[in-house]
């Protein structure tokens, strides 16, 4: 009876040990997170600069997706095409980025999981290819200034200059299409490392006598990639499009810091620059900027949602398989 | 019959042969585009101003490495801007702190979390589990509104705090010490300290942490890493950008963002100094790096 008793306590005590150690996570998250995200609904329903403190409902949505011509701000008649413009720029810079990423990366990831043809020096390889991930985005971009400068002294016009390839020097930077097609490329230079050991990870995960009854069947080499890999590699391979699509909506420092100048360049505006534009000023215009993020946070939640599906029902032998090759 | 086997067996090591050669010169041209950005980085951080204005790129280093770090700390170069905008050792310094700061609090707080929900069973555990598994990709960005606001009422801009404590709540490490323990951490060993006496956080502190050891490396390099390159926190919080708080990427944004500077010598030295402390990190601890990015899902 006594020792019974004291069981029930001591379970109880542990229980409690249990709280002690979670608590700390979620009081700062409470703090830095959950109200910050709170503040920030609040926040979109009420003015800007001046006006900080009134509310005005759904004016900064109105705003930021039709305009309103007899609004009070001078900014309100046209900030709708702002922010679809910063909409359409994060789209088009993600999708551009995406494409070479995912391409080289599924190259380089079936490459190097072939037991056939083996490369020689692979471990070299996948330390080079991830090395760019690793710098400080800030520093990479101030860097591509330095190489694609507008001026004649610009690495890559000054060396154009040299050959005579052209005459006047090109302003990469201050050129829409070659400014957004530097910022894809710049991308997908930093990140095609990350996703290439995504991928690789997933591929170490299908079982290789799928590939040696495959070969004994006669299977080419693209026939096995086709019907076996890709297939068996789309949960993760769902995950790796997503998540990038996540993080490419929150592409920030390539976009905001690759001008010349005072001001980012329009084409590379994206949402987060847009956001952070707002807030990041003397007088903060805080509610657009809030309706701007309170909308990222439901594109970026119904992405996530996505990722949660495909993740519950497909991915849990994947995570097993996973979990077996990569021991320390 | 055994001739046409041996043809067919030739053949087909040389097409073995022929294949493993193109993959090899692809990686091989790849790698060499992955890397001649930096490479060209340091190779101008060496040239002077002059060498590179009238000869573009060049793949030999040249001799100006010590001038252009003269140049670069002296008070006069460029009306003052260099001086004025860079301080290394004051960007080292700042970033040191943060980054050093933040990946211990990440670990030490991201492992407490998921041994409290891995060892002890309570009637919130399921939930709290699946919040943080929920909120995993959340970004900063969609709150930083909020958060900006919030700091500046409670008067905590232009303070380290808002940029290294977020660090104790950080869901995907968390994630990652979840996996960790459940593969790699018996239970059995809580049961026999406890059966010794040992305290609740004691055997966390004493027995635990020593066998998490392999993920805390991992996940602190990753977070050192991470807050080191961030520059969308702190100059959003450092509102006043004042020169003696600036982290290491917002002197560097703030130098080249300068249009007196024309040292291009100089200015490819302020981008390499910036990176140097990371590719020396990276270029330590490659091997942890690599097999830690398929197990951790870090994406920016």
């Amino acid at each position: 009876m006594q020792l019974n008793s004291s069981k029930r306590i001591k379970s109880v005590s542990y229980a409690k040990y249990g709280y002690l150690f979670i608590l700390p996570f979620f009081l700062v998250y409470a703090f830095f997170m959950i109200y910050p995200l709170i503040n920030t609904i609040m926040l979109s329903f009420k003015g800007n600069g001046e006006a900080a403190n009134e509310w005005v409902g759904f004016q900064n949505y109105q705003h930021l997706f039709v305009g309103d011509p007899s609004s009070k701000y001078s900014q309100g008649a046209t900030m709708h095409e702002e922010f679809w413009r910063s909409f359409g720029n994060t789209l088009i810079l993600w999708a551009g980025n995406f494409f070479v990423q995912i391409i080289l990366s599924l190259l380089l990831a079936v490459w190097f999981s072939d037991n056939r043809i083996k490369i020689k020096g692979d471990g070299f390889f996948k330390v080079a290819v991830y090395m760019p991930n690793i710098i400080t985005a800030a520093s990479v971009a101030s860097l591509f200034l330095l190489l694609f400068g507008n001026s004649k002294y610009g690495a890559i016009n000054s060396m154009l200059l040299n050959w005579q390839s052209i005459t006047d020097p090109i302003p990469f930077i201050n050129q829409l299409w070659s400014s957004r097609i530097l910022v894809m490329l710049i991308q997908s230079w930093m990140w095609f490392g990350n996703t290439m050991l995504l991928l690789l990870s997933g591929i170490y995960g299908i079982d290789v006598s799928i590939y040696e009854a495959a070969s004994i069947d006669g299977s080419s080499g693209m026939n096995t990639f086709l019907k076996i890999t890709m297939p068996i590699l789309k949960p993760i391979f769902i995950y790796v499009f997503i998540t990038s699509m996540i993080g490419g909506l929150q592409m920030f420092d390539i976009p905001y810091l690759l001008h010349e100048g005072n001001t980012v360049s329009t084409g590379l505006e994206t949402v987060a620059v847009y956001i952070y534009k707002y807030f990041h000023q003397a007088n903060p215009n805080y509610g657009y900027s809030a309706a701007a993020s309170v909308v990222l946070f439901i594109v970026t939640c119904a992405l996530g949602i996505i990722v949660y599906r495909f993740n519950t029902d497909s991915t849990a032998s994947f995570k097993k398989s996973k979990k077996k090759r990569t021991k320390f | 019959m055994v001739s046409a086997y041996n043809q067919s067996s030739t053949e087909y090591k040389r097409h073995i042969m022929i294949q493993s050669t193109i993959r090899l010169v692809v990686c091989i041209i790849i790698t060499v585009i992955c890397l001649l950005p930096i490479y060209i980085m340091v190779i101008n951080a060496t040239r002077a101003t002059g060498d590179i204005i009238n000869n573009g790129i060049s793949f030999l280093p040249g001799g100006s490495l010590i001038k252009n770090f003269i140049t670069l700390n002296d008070p006069a170069a460029a009306d003052g801007a260099y001086v004025r905008s860079f301080n290394m050792w004051i960007g080292y310094k700042n970033s040191l702190i943060i980054a050093v700061a933040s990946a211990a609090l990440s670990v030490f707080f991201s492992g407490m979390t998921a041994y409290g929900l891995t060892v002890y069973d309570f009637r919130l555990r399921g939930s709290a589990t699946t919040f943080i598994l929920a909120v995993m990709m959340i970004p900063m960005q969609v709150v930083s509104t909020g958060f900006l606001q919030f700091m500046v009422r409670i008067g905590l801009n232009d303070s380290y705090i808002p940029i290294i404590l977020p660090a104790i709540a950080a869901p995907s490490v968390v994630f990652f010490m979840l996996q960790y323990m459940k593969s790699s951490f018996p239970l059995e060993i809580v049961e026999a300290a406890r059966i010794d006496g040992c305290g609740e956080f004691r055997t966390f502190i004493q027995i635990a942490l020593p066998m998490l050891k392999p993920a805390f490396a991992v996940q602190a390099i990753f977070a050192f890493v991470s807050s080191w390159n961030n520059y969308y926190t702190p100059s959003m919080i450092l509102i006043s950008n004042k020169p003696e708080q600036r982290t290491m990427p917002m002197m560097v944004t703030g130098v080249l963002g300068n249009d007196k500077v024309s040292e291009f010598g100089v200015n490819y030295l302020v981008v390499a100094i910036s990176i140097l402390p990371v590719i020396i990190v990276y270029l330590c601890l490659s091997k942890f790096i690599v097999k830690g990015v398929a197990l951790g899902g870090v994406k920016e």
